[in-house]
């Protein structure tokens, strides 16, 4: 669960990127984030995953208040929160396997365990024969594919994305949304940030739209109005 | 049925292990740059190198000094009344203090003799009608009695047995020498406190470019929830592995300048009629000088890490 209240941020240098957002995602449900660039959307992410504290306002993400949660219990948040980002964030040296088991090593998980989970995230994600590859040799899809393993490996609670089909073609996109969908058919609650409002519109999920750092819509999408 | 490890005990083993794969990683990634790695262990090492063989130096003419100051011995010159059986007396009650390590009664014939050697007057030596030779005590003071103090206290409390005329001993050069090499280590000590702050800044700077190489790795291990022990960890083992080979480096600069100075050491105490044999660091000083070179390593890499790591993780 994902609660915020009156929340804003303020950058010394930029002015007001969120004002006075309220909003509540419930235990495994998924919805998407919209708005035109600079509406604040990645800033939401990035308080929800802290990477920023809010200047105003409370955060919660389950029993936690992000706006007073000490330095040395963010490691713990963030492995409850899976993120996948627009260019993936993949280290280049490392092996598809060693990418996806990141979030485990760092968690401190015992090695055969690590492999057993791995194995079944890249499964999930089809990517199981490129388990030893190097990143920079799959396509764009297959890397985001890739993040997406590493995502969900730590079976986290929430899924935050961000734009995370900004580089791939439609068909691509669509690929990526289903494997999102087939997250939350399980119990995983999703935040996806995305300018795609076809495929928001096909997908039929609740829609939080920014404008200019405020939530001006909460709703589910209209359906597509039927040909004449 | 197969047995099954408890969690905790399987924890502790993935910690080790990553203990261990972060200090080889880390290790195979120095040997991959070369150059670089070569460039900053060099740089370790002669900051190390230069304290240690001034150390080893003073080390060696701490054991010469000591030798000689053993060897020096005391003259106590007995009144003329004192003949050969009073002087062994003496002697003997000066053998049972603490203080002193030996004594040798010089008789007043091997007196004349030894003077009449060394002084070149033999001739007027011979228009003497008797021995004007006192009886002599060489008295050599205890192994431990070593400082130049203490030699003048001896001095004084023999002067002042009966029988004794005077007690001679020159202790200033034992001082001058002491002074000489308290100096030396003293200003070993300021050089190698300099050097290793040095030592401390060449890492730190190693691991600052090596954190900037790294900033994209370091920032997606913060994103996915790494602890900054975690992060921290394998450039810490850099540091640790910088200092180590600086350490070796350094310490095999020592003993190859001990070897070479070997040659021309014994050369020159053979024109003294002695023989010196240069120690090089022992076991207990290789490990220390290791041990420090990696701890050094580790606080370079610990600052650098800290300052830098807050400035990639601003929450």
């Amino acid at each position: 669960m994902i609660e915020f209240e009156h929340v804003s941020k303020r950058y010394p240098e930029r002015g007001d990127a969120l004002r006075d957002v309220s909003f509540r995602l419930g235990g495994g449900e998924m919805a998407f984030l919209t708005g035109h660039s600079g509406a604040g959307k990645s800033t939401l992410l990035k308080l929800i995953g802290l990477l920023e504290r809010p200047t105003r306002g409370s955060i919660r993400v389950g029993d936690d208040d992000l706006a007073s949660l000490p330095r040395r219990r963010i490691p713990a948040h963030r492995r409850r929160i899976g993120m996948v980002f627009q260019d993936h964030r993949l280290l280049a040296e490392r092996s598809v396997f060693d990418n996806v088991a990141l979030p485990l090593v760092t968690a401190g998980m015992p090695r055969d365990e690590i492999a057993k989970r791995v194995r079944a995230a890249l499964d999930q994600v089809g990517l199981l024969k490129f388990e030893r590859a190097l990143p920079l040799t799959l396509s764009s899809g297959e890397q985001q594919r890739v993040g997406i393993a590493r995502a969900v490996v730590g079976r986290p609670e929430v899924i935050l994305a961000d734009e995370p089909t900004g580089n791939l073609d439609p068909e691509l996109s669509r690929e990526i949304f289903r494997l999102f969908e087939r997250f939350y058919q399980v119990g995983v609650s999703l935040l996806i940030a995305t300018h795609d409002l076809d495929l928001i519109q096909s997908l039929g999920h609740r829609t939080l739209v920014l404008k200019q750092g405020r939530l001006v819509a909460d709703a589910l999408p209209r359906p597509a109005e039927p040909a004449p | 049925m197969k047995y099954r490890r408890p969690r905790w005990l399987r924890r502790a083993g993935s910690w080790l292990a990553d203990h261990r794969r972060a200090a080889i990683e880390t290790l195979d990634r120095l040997i991959r740059a070369p150059l670089g790695t070569l460039m900053t262990v060099a740089a370790i090492a002669i900051a190390l190198a230069l304290p240690a063989t001034l150390l080893t130096i003073t080390k060696n003419l701490e054991h010469l000094a000591g030798d000689w100051r053993r060897g020096a011995a005391l003259s106590l010159f007995l009144s003329p009344d004192m003949d050969e059986a009073a002087g062994e007396r003496l002697a003997a009650a000066l053998r049972t203090r603490i203080d002193i390590g030996r004594v040798q009664v010089i008789s007043r014939k091997a007196g004349l003799a030894e003077f009449r050697q060394y002084s070149g007057l033999g001739g007027a030596l011979d228009q003497l009608k008797e021995n004007p030779m006192p009886v002599v005590l060489a008295v050599y003071p205890a192994a431990d009695l070593v400082d130049g103090d203490d030699v003048d206290a001896l001095v004084e409390g023999l002067s002042a047995l009966p029988g004794v005329d005077f007690a001679q001993a020159d202790a200033r050069w034992v001082r001058r020498l002491k002074a000489i090499l308290s100096l030396l280590r003293d200003g070993t000590l300021l050089l190698g406190g300099m050097l290793a702050l040095g030592v401390v800044l060449v890492v730190g700077n190693t691991i600052r470019l090596e954190i900037e190489n790294r900033r994209d790795e370091i920032q997606v291990m913060d994103l996915v929830g790494a602890t900054g022990a975690f992060i921290r960890r394998p450039f810490l083992y850099a540091g640790a592995w910088y200092g180590l080979l600086g350490g070796m480096l350094a310490w095999a600069t020592v003993a190859t300048a001990i070897a070479l100075l070997q040659a021309p050491v014994s050369h020159l105490a053979a024109l003294y009629d002695t023989e010196l044999t240069l120690v090089g660091l022992g076991p207990p000083e290789s490990l220390t000088l290791l041990g420090l070179a990696a701890v050094l390593g580790v606080i370079g890499s610990r600052i650098a890490v800290g300052r830098h790591l807050r400035r990639l993780r601003p929450v």
